[in-house]
């Protein structure tokens, strides 16, 4: 089976400043992460092949991401937890684009590849809209499923899985080719092994351009992108209200007194 | 796509240098030049300018004639034929922007069983709801929502569509934006018609600690995901009726290669935090997991549903459906309690929006502490079950 596996290189902390004087995100010195979801995602992508190749169907993982040269250091990352190679999608002409154009390059890439199943994390830590996974879905016309919380059962032809929703768990099954997204409850990834580092470190990346993959020029980046930002700011502070300390048993009856006010009792 | 100064308007200050990210912009002779090896057209220094003087002409036109699209339309989420909470928000802020536009307002429902859900809805100031029913409608399918929105879509041409910006609204309507190739904003907190006549939509990203509005200008529906218990629930209608429109999808948009096979309802307690009022978190401080029961009695006591910072999750202490935070669930209660949290950015994300935050922490330097209204600073295992000890006095018990 080939498995694929969609990951982002995001910034290493969300608490981003933006310049009062520019307006725009300061971005210089911010160090970079796999999105926290995708690390899911991509081990339980090692995990599916692990589990297909010792059924007799010998898989592989490749993993891919969409960004600038340096989102290499991402894809090497993956490879050290388990991927077996890695390609990157890398071309000017994909810079600003929306979930919309996201979406398209990366199917565009998961056809060039032949994916039978592809894992994504639910969503990303920056842009938070989780809206890439079930795009590629559709624009690679196969099944999906979003919100995994455990495979229960594979082959080569459909999966058996627990989504996550508000109200419970659904219970799927899925044919395959298939787009899916995680949720952090479906494992716990493995940290990297010294194999892992060895083969992460001496790994050939392999890169695409837009052309490479056939992805319609008109479709993607800034151009391609329906949706426009107009606007960044940051939300003003809330700031702390009232802070009280004491006794405790006066601290329970101002607590009290508090949620009664608030009609809440 | 291309990037130029307008000379006459640049003063030559220099800020959109220090705004680029990727380094792409010198001053030279006191009006920046871009490399264009370097720039990735993200717009940061157009926004830095303060004078207006950058443009990027993104060679863009609408491909369509963009007046043939009325309406503002809402996504009638229902299970089991009930219609979803966030349906009555959305129709709330539906209503306002189709005044604005002097429009339509109507709800679009795929489902089977759904005549209870559609009368619940027409109770509500809506003008018209589409109705689309089938079998194979009864639960929620990505693939077959999909492709039936994608063609109610085609056919009626709505100029806006919500939905709530649930599991299930987050994950088709996706899809829908593709076959539409239109622009889709997630889970949007701020919506309002502009004097140009298109949908601001203002939603958070960097787990809140940016606000980015955004427009789809050349392309229609607009459409967004809508953030639940953002907006209130709209106040029903005084008069009139809503005109039902029957849609019978066609039987090739109805297949689908998945299937429910079962639905695990989580009976334990009211786990569907997201839609609580009222939500009582517990966090490392509790020390262990038998300590959660401090916690619930509370929860129990006041309504609430009962949630879990990360650290608590990853103990294993409760179950990951709990998880409020950036890796775990956005809520935004009228009420969030905090106990024994001390409030890491991540855990931040997921609650600061909330109406009214108290927190109860040992530690009087918790950051929890700066976005709480009310902080307490004292030993959460003491203080809660004194709480509900006077609570159950007050009721009498």
């Amino acid at each position: 089976m080939k498995i694929c596996c969609c990951i982002k290189q995001v910034p290493g902390t969300t608490e981003v400043k933006i310049n009062p004087e520019t307006n725009t995100l300061v971005r210089e010195g911010v160090e970079t992460q796999i999105n926290p979801f995708d690390l899911y995602a991509l081990e339980e992508a090692v995990r599916v092949k692990e589990r297909m190749t010792a059924a007799g169907d010998p898989s592989t993982v490749t993993v891919i991401t969409m960004g600038p040269p340096q989102a290499e250091d991402a894809l090497r990352e993956a490879i050290s937890l388990g991927a077996d190679d890695a390609v990157l999608l890398c071309d000017r002409a994909v810079a600003g684009s929306d979930t919309w154009c996201t979406s398209y390059t990366l199917a565009c890439g998961l056809k060039k590849l032949n994916a039978d199943l592809v894992f994504c994390g639910m969503q990303a830590i920056d842009g938070d809209t989780g809206q890439v996974g079930p795009a590629i879905a559709v624009h690679m016309d196969t099944a999906q499923a979003a919100y995994l919380a455990e495979i229960s059962d594979i082959n080569g032809s459909e999966m058996t899985a627990r989504r996550l929703t508000e109200e419970g768990y659904e219970v799927v099954k899925v044919k395959l080719p298939a787009v899916v997204t995680v949720v952090k409850e479906i494992n716990e990834p493995r940290t990297p092994s010294l194999r892992g580092k060895m083969a992460a470190k001496k790994a050939q990346i392999t890169v695409w351009s837009a052309a490479d993959i056939e992805a319609d020029v008109d479709k993607v980046g800034l151009k391609g992108s329906p949706t426009q930002v107009v606007k960044i700011m940051t939300p003003p502070g809330r700031g702390g209200g009232d802070k009280f300390e004491g006794e405790t048993e006066e601290l329970a009856d101002k607590l009290f007194d508090t949620l009664k006010t608030m009609e809440v009792i | 796509m291309s990037i130029f100064v307008t000379p006459d308007k640049c003063v030559g200050c220099g800020v959109c240098v220090g705004s680029c990210g990727n380094g792409a912009i010198e001053m030279k002779d006191n009006v920046p030049v871009f490399d264009l090896e370097k720039c990735i057209m993200c717009g940061a220094c157009v926004q830095a300018c303060p004078c207006e003087a950058i443009t990027i002409d993104a060679g863009k036109s609408a491909a369509d004639d963009l007046s043939a699209y009325k309406g503002v339309w809402v996504f009638g989420e229902q299970r089991d034929g009930k219609a979803a909470e966030v349906v009555f928000e959305l129709i709330g802020i539906g209503r306002k922007l189709a005044d604005d536009r002097n429009t339509d307002l109507s709800v679009v429902i795929l489902g089977d069983n759904i005549d209870e859900a559609v009368e619940k809805i027409a109770a509500y100031p809506v003008d018209k709801i589409y109705v689309c029913k089938d079998k194979s409608l009864a639960n929620y399918d990505a693939e077959r929502y999909c492709k039936v929105l994608t063609e109610v879509v085609r056919e009626y041409k709505p100029e806006i569509l919500l939905a709530g910006a649930t599991t299930t609204g987050r994950s088709f309507m996706s899809g829908v934006a593709i076959n539409l190739y239109t622009g889709l904003t997630a889970d949007c907190t701020g919506l309002a018609i502009g004097e140009d006549g298109l949908l601001q939509q203002t939603r958070p990203a960097y787990g809140g600690n940016i606000m980015a509005t955004i427009l789809c200008p050349y392309t229609r529906p607009q459409m967004a995901t809508v953030r639940h218990k953002v907006f209130p629930i709209s106040p029903k209608r005084e008069s009139g009726a809503a005109e039902i429109i029957n849609v019978s999808p066609k039987a090739e948009l109805l297949t689908s290669r998945s299937e429910i096979l079962d639905f695990i309802a989580d009976m334990s307690e009211k786990v569907n935090i997201v839609d609580a009022d009222i939500i009582i978190s517990g966090g490392r401080g509790l020390g262990c997991p038998e300590n959660f029961a401090v916690v619930r009695e509370l929860a129990d006591e006041i309504g609430a549903a009962v949630g879990a910072s990360r650290a608590a999750v990853d103990a294993g202490w409760i179950p990951y459906a709990h998880q409020v935070g950036q890796t775990g669930k956005t809520v935004c209660p009228k009420l969030y309690i905090a106990c024994g949290i001390s409030g890491a950015v991540q855990h931040l994300a997921g609650m600061s929006s909330s109406d009214t935050i108290i927190a109860i922490n040992k530690d009087k330097n918790a950051p929890i502490f700066d976005v709480a209204d009310y902080g307490f600073v004292g030993d959460v295992l003491e203080i809660l079950p004194l709480v509900v000890k006077k609570i159950k006095a007050a009721r009498g018990l």
